[in-house]
């Protein structure tokens, strides 16, 4: 069964999408690769996929992020070259994510290095009704 | 090995996460793939075939909106399939042109009602809350071994 994946680099990341297509290239397998701005988007079977997802994954492990398509890529139904341009389906959830990465880089990374997480900063709670009561009474008595 | 929703099911933060566990992401994409080769659709999920609003009628009344049968047409089975879950809470993205509220509230009270382990979270803001991010979703992970 043919499988598609997304590969998106964080912004933090030093790995260049055609430095991810050069290493596809050199594994020498049967898959189609198509260089992006955000990364790659590679099509084939699912388990020469699998085996390069991982491969791909060690180049950067916490800057390298890998999701599922549904579209093989060019695919005349979602390519915008045959749709008259404009975003794709699906580019503005990716944008977003896309801001959130390195964020998310730096939670990898901290994770990896064993670093101790920061405490849970407690949120903001509306006082209950006999709170307010007693800060009436303490504030006018 | 375990099924692992995510939601919004197309997010690539937690179904990259779920992945790295070993676990298996179950993302809207996979859904799609299925019918991209079906002969008779033009652009699924936009199109649908004649049983795809049997599926959705499954999860939502014939009076509710039809894109909310449409959106469960292809999120129910993934419900049904899920062992466990993680939902992203109060996003931008989930409302709007790209998402559903009365999907995502459907999608969590069956979730919810389905009695399996199940994550809700916010995305982060800033480092502190990426870290905790990170950590509470790998917890969760591991725990489910």
């Amino acid at each position: 069964m043919k499988s598609t994946k997304y590969v998106v680099t964080s912004q933090d990341s030093d790995v260049l999408p055609s430095d991810i297509a050069l290493k596809i290239y050199e594994l020498g397998r049967e898959i189609n690769v198509k260089e992006t701005c955000f990364g790659v988007i590679i099509d084939g079977d699912e388990e020469e996929i699998e085996a390069t997802v991982k491969e791909i994954r060690a180049m950067d492990p916490s800057n390298i992020f890998i999701k599922d398509r549904g579209f093989p890529p060019g695919d005349p139904r979602r390519c915008r070259g045959h749709r008259g341009g404009g975003a794709r389906p699906g580019f503005y959830m990716m944008q977003h994510e896309s801001e959130i990465l390195p964020l998310i880089s730096r939670g990898l990374d901290a994770e990896a290095k064993g670093e101790e997480v920061p405490p849970e900063i407690g949120t903001k709670k509306r006082p209950s009704l006999e709170e307010m009561e007693e800060m009436i009474k303490e504030e006018f008595s | 090995m375990v099924k692992v929703m995510v939601y919004p099911p197309t997010s690539m933060i937690l179904a990259d996460l779920v992945e790295r566990t070993g676990h298996e992401a179950l993302v809207v994409s996979k859904e799609v793939r299925k019918k991209v080769n079906t002969p008779g659709l033009d652009s699924p999920p936009l199109n649908m075939t004649p049983e795809d609003p049997k599926k959705g009628l499954k999860y939502a009344a014939v009076d509710v909106p039809s894109g909310v049968r449409g959106r469960m047409s292809l999120l129910g089975p993934m419900i049904e399939e899920a062992d466990a879950a993680i939902v992203i809470r109060g996003d931008d993205c989930t409302l709007g042109c790209t998402g559903c509220a009365r999907t995502n509230e459907l999608t969590r009270f069956l979730l919810k009602t389905k009695r399996i382990p199940l994550l809700e979270l916010k995305y982060p803001e800033d480092e502190f809350q990426a870290k905790q991010f990170v950590h509470k979703i790998r917890e969760f992970l591991e725990g489910l071994n």
